[in-house]
This record gives structure tokens, C-alpha cells and sequence, in this order.
């Protein structure tokens, strides 16, 4: 499955890029978490949300294929 | 009435204040309106480890945000006695005390603004995907945290 995923804030700062296609042969939201940790090492240190398809998802969500989200502390406002 | 059309709440740059007064003169024309209530967030001069902040640039996941502003207009009008509603989000650089949220709310009578308002604005900190980076004098930044 190839996934598209968006970087922001703190996030896009570790992974030096907003957005890229991985290709992934998992099925969970956790397992892409370990491949997106051993490829960015320093994300394990800051907390983050994801979201996939625009809303919120736990780690033991499946992937759907469509777009995955990192998301770090909301400050909006 | 408001319609549900998802609508693009974020503005590049500062909200001025002469956005803010001719959103207020468009209400004239709404006579059954009898209480408006408004916040307007502005960007703090934090002083962080002896580093003072001169401005916040903002970032937003855009299409999941627009979408979360949209169901926080929903469920207000479900819960308040509203005649309307407007929220605006800035994107880029805010200087400090600079407007960077403005949110409007209109109704008959007094006292359902005030719990609107606050329950809007409480709802848009915790579930909005905008990111505050705070730029230093210096220019090093850090990123804000709600």
C-alpha cells in the first residue's frame, strides 16, 4: 500500500519534508508508527496525534490507504 | 439561518481592525439580533528564557481544520440560541498584538452569547490542528503548546 503523509509543525521540523508517499506493507496504524520511528529516530521524544482521512484515530486503527497525518500539541488561538 | 457549507476560515496574516468593525456594521441589517459577544485572541510578547516573543507563525492541517470549525459551528447552533456565527483563524505571521482569532457571536438576548462564546473559543483551542511557532527576537523560534 503506498500512504500519503502529512508533517506539521514540530513534526515537519524532525522529518524535514510537509508531506511524502510511503510504501508500506502493514496493515495498522501502530506498524507504520515503528517504520516512521526507525526512519525518523527523534520523533520517539515528541508527542504527537494522527489522523487519518481528516479525524483522529487510535494506534490499533487500520489503515485505509487514504491520507495519514502527524499532528504535534494543537495552538491554535 | 446558517447553512452547513464548510466554509475557509483562515486569512493570511493579521486580522485588523477594520475587518473586525465592518463584520460588526454588517450586522445592522439583522434587527432581530439583540447581543453580540466577541473574542479576539492577540498575539502575547511571552518572555521565554529571557527571549521575548515578537511573533507567532501559524500553520494549520487546513482541510481537517475548516472541517473542525465547521462541526464546532454545528454543535454550537445546536446547543445555543444563536442568529449567527463567525469565526477567523490567521495562517502565516501575526506580530505581537497582532489579532490572530476572531470570534463573533450574535443573538436576541444577552446571556446565551456569553456561554457561547466561551464554549466556542474553549472548543477551537483544544481541537483545531493549528500550530503556533514563536518567533524570538533573535529569530529562533519555538513552537507553542495550548
Amino acid at each position: 500500500m503506498r500512504i500519503p503523509i502529512k508533517y506539521f509543525g514540530l513534526i515537519a521540523e524532525i522529518t524535514k519534508c510537509q508531506e511524502e508517499t510511503i510504501s508500506f506493507s502493514g496493515s495498522f496504524i501502530f506498524e507504520l508508527l515503528e517504520t516512521l520511528h526507525s526512519k525518523y529516530p527523534e520523533l520517539k521524544n515528541n508527542g504527537f496525534q494522527v489522523a487519518q482521512d481528516r479525524a483522529l484515530v487510535t494506534v490499533e486503527t487500520r489503515l485505509t490507504g487514504e491520507e495519514i497525518a502527524l499532528l504535534p500539541p494543537f495552538s491554535g488561538g | 439561518m446558517e447553512t452547513r457549507t464548510p466554509k475557509n476560515v483562515f486569512k493570511q496574516g493579521a486580522i485588523s481592525s477594520g475587518f473586525i468593525g465592518d463584520s460588526i456594521a454588517k450586522h445592522q441589517a439583522k434587527t432581530s439580533i439583540g447581543a453580540h459577544n466577541i473574542f479576539l485572541g492577540q498575539v502575547r510578547a511571552d518572555v521565554i528564557g529571557g527571549k521575548i516573543v515578537s511573533a507567532i507563525e501559524f500553520t494549520a492541517y487546513e482541510a481537517m481544520a475548516n472541517q473542525k470549525f465547521d462541526e464546532i459551528r454545528e454543535a454550537a447552533f445546536q446547543k445555543f440560541e444563536l442568529t449567527c456565527m463567525h469565526i477567523f483563524h490567521s495562517l502565516g505571521t501575526v506580530k505581537a498584538g497582532e489579532i490572530c482569532l476572531f470570534v463573533f457571536v450574535s443573538a436576541p438576548r444577552r446571556k446565551v452569547v456569553y456561554k457561547a462564546l466561551e464554549h466556542i473559543v474553549e472548543e477551537i483551542k483544544a481541537n483545531v490542528p493549528v500550530f503556533g511557532k514563536e518567533i524570538f527576537e533573535d529569530e529562533t523560534h519555538q513552537w507553542k503548546k495550548n
